[in-house]
């Protein structure tokens, strides 16, 4: 079953359109990355999913219900992170997190206990230190737990780790991942590596639409083997060859890639190695990585 | 109701914790003991300034100080008290809005109403309790002092200027919903008082207007009349009310 549903949606601020008929589906139990450049339409995205925005057309259904702009009962099944979370500073994390359950309408006692819970497994303390003098690491983390509070169906996190160090982002990507069991997770971010380390699913959002999506297999296969590098003992070897066999992209000084090509094509250059007597230290298939299935779906 | 109940103590708490409620309590305080001293004072301070006015033709006889002095100026210290509180509140919601605050509240399934509700109430309940321990330390003294029964409507042109109060806090909220920075709530309130102070100086307006009832100290010394004042609380308490329920509508489809 899917959690989230888009459908056709479209979003305009003026007269820049957004979101162009936005389609997608999140299946339960995913870690879902939702990847695009900076201004790609994730935010928006997010914010129209939450009822925060409203969209100019199209549906969307969290757990099958409709998400209405203002009072959106979907958000009943939704924990939100924001990218820079923000609280009540005078508050302490355990008052803010009791807040939070009442509002959620939890009992009292469930929120005692799933609130020093969750400050355990995202590392803060239960005291009286006030959430001003956190750092922005800290209230991250304090972030997530008041995400998790209610035991979400839908956790959509939005860029978490944009704006941490790399031991805040190992910290919240660790936490995201152990939740995945219970939860299904939305993951906005441009930051690839992320998206390898936690995602199961994956999807493109360019120009206001889903130009690429499935699973991090499924996207790799796309572009499996095509690209072939070769490594030459000297530069003049490389220069050679390049004569020899055109299309070939200098990627170091005795380096030479070739992008596109078929299993016939590699046998073919090998032949060529051979009839010419050039020598190599190496010739690889190239597994793409995401940031090269990245780079050609924004057309760079 | 628990989301509310929920909310209104994060509310109050802030106002503990940041500060506003000392300042208010200060506030209040200082005009309640500032307003019968300032009477009592009054003698003693034109009798050292009798020999300068003396110099300028002017020459001060026996001065006449009573619970109406000490009234008079209470009356004509609550525009600052007013203002003072207006400026305390004007962030209520658009500091929320600045920071993103709300934004968690409200994905957590809070009802926009109730966050508006919250607001209002707390902002009642510090407008009523900082007047109220105005009015209690000026009454007070007043009593210890004089005798308070000498003055007309007193109880009345009290709560006039109360209720003018809270239709300027509904304004505050009103403008919150709409505006995002607090300068532009307090110039909004601001307009809104100056729109009611000018109509009344139309005469076929002047009992109409919630600024009519700031006419306190004609109640006190009986130039005007309680009755007369009738039209102008029904129409401040109507406009209060009215305030509420534009600001809900509005702030339910404001972008948090």
């Amino acid at each position: 079953m899917d959690i989230l549903r888009i459908s056709h949606v479209t979003k305009a601020f003026g007269t820049k359109k957004v979101l162009n008929d936005l389609n997608f589906s999140v299946p339960e139990h995913s870690v879902y990355g939702f990847i695009g450049q900076n201004g790609a339409g994730k935010t928006t995205t997010m914010k129209i999913v939450l009822g925060l925005l409203k969209r100019d057309q199209g549906e969307i259904l969290v757990n099958g219900e409709n998400v209405t702009f203002g009072q959106n009962n979907a958000n009943q099944y939704i924990g939100y992170l924001p990218d820079v979370p923000e609280f009540y500073d005078f508050m302490t994390s355990l008052e803010y997190l009791t807040m939070c359950g009442q509002i959620t309408g939890m009992l009292k006692k469930e929120i005692r206990e799933k609130s020093i819970e969750l400050l355990n497994l995202v590392g803060l303390d239960a005291d009286h230190k006030r959430i001003k003098g956190f750092s922005r690491g800290m209230k991250q983390r304090l972030g997530i737990a008041q995400a998790l509070l209610n035991s979400p169906k839908l956790l959509i996190c939005d860029e978490p780790t944009s704006a941490l160090d790399p031991m805040g982002r190992k910290e919240v990507l660790d936490i995201l991942s152990s939740v995945k069991e219970h939860t299904t997770v939305v993951f906005s971010t441009h930051i690839l590596s992320d998206v390898e380390r936690i995602c199961d699913r994956i999807a493109f959002l360019h120009e206001g639409k889903i130009a690429l999506s499935g699973t991090l297999e499924e996207i790799r296969n796309i572009r499996k083997g095509d690209r072939i590098e070769l490594e030459f003992l000297t530069e003049q070897d490389a220069k050679k060859f390049s004569e020899l066999c055109a299309g070939g992209k200098k990627t170091g000084r005795t380096k030479l890639l070739f992008s596109k090509k078929t299993e016939r094509d590699m046998l073919e250059m090998m032949k060529c190695l051979l009839q010419n007597q050039i020598s190599v230290v190496r010739l690889e298939r190239l597994e793409p990585t995401l940031e090269d299935l990245f780079l050609e779906v924004i057309g760079k | 109701m628990k989301q509310f109940t929920a909310f209104i103590q994060k509310e109050f708490l802030e106002q503990l914790r940041s500060g506003k409620a000392m300042i208010l309590g200060t506030v209040c305080c200082m005009f309640g003991i500032m307003n019968p001293a300032t009477a009592k004072l009054l003698p003693w301070l034109l009798e050292i300034l009798s020999e300068q006015l003396s110099e300028n033709g002017m020459y001060i006889t026996e001065i006449q100080v009573d619970a109406l002095t000490s009234w008079t100026q209470f009356f004509k210290n609550m525009p600052v008290l007013l203002t003072v509180f207006i400026v305390l509140f004007s962030s209520i919601l658009t500091a929320e809005y600045q920071k993103g605050t709300l934004i968690n509240i409200v994905t957590k399934g809070m009802k926009r109403w109730k966050i508006l509700i919250a607001k209002l109430l707390t902002m009642f309940v510090f407008w009523s309790a900082g007047y109220l321990v105005t009015f209690g330390i000026t009454y007070g003294y007043n009593a210890y002092f004089w005798d308070n029964n000498i003055v007309l409507n007193l109880l009345f042109a009290v709560f006039g200027y109360y209720l003018t109060g809270l239709w300027l806090i509904s304004v505050v909220l009103t403008a919150s919903c709409v505006l995002r920075s607090s300068s532009g709530v307090i110039l909004f309130t601001g307009a809104a008082f100056a729109v009611s102070y000018f109509l009344g100086l139309l005469p076929a307006f002047r009992e109409y207007v919630p600024t009519f009832l700031f006419r306190s100290n004609d109640l006190l010394t009986g130039v005007i009349h309680s009755d007369e004042c009738l039209a102008a609380i029904g129409i401040t308490f109507f406009l209060t009310i009215l305030n509420g329920f534009l600001s809900v509508l509005f702030f339910d489809k404001k972008a948090i």
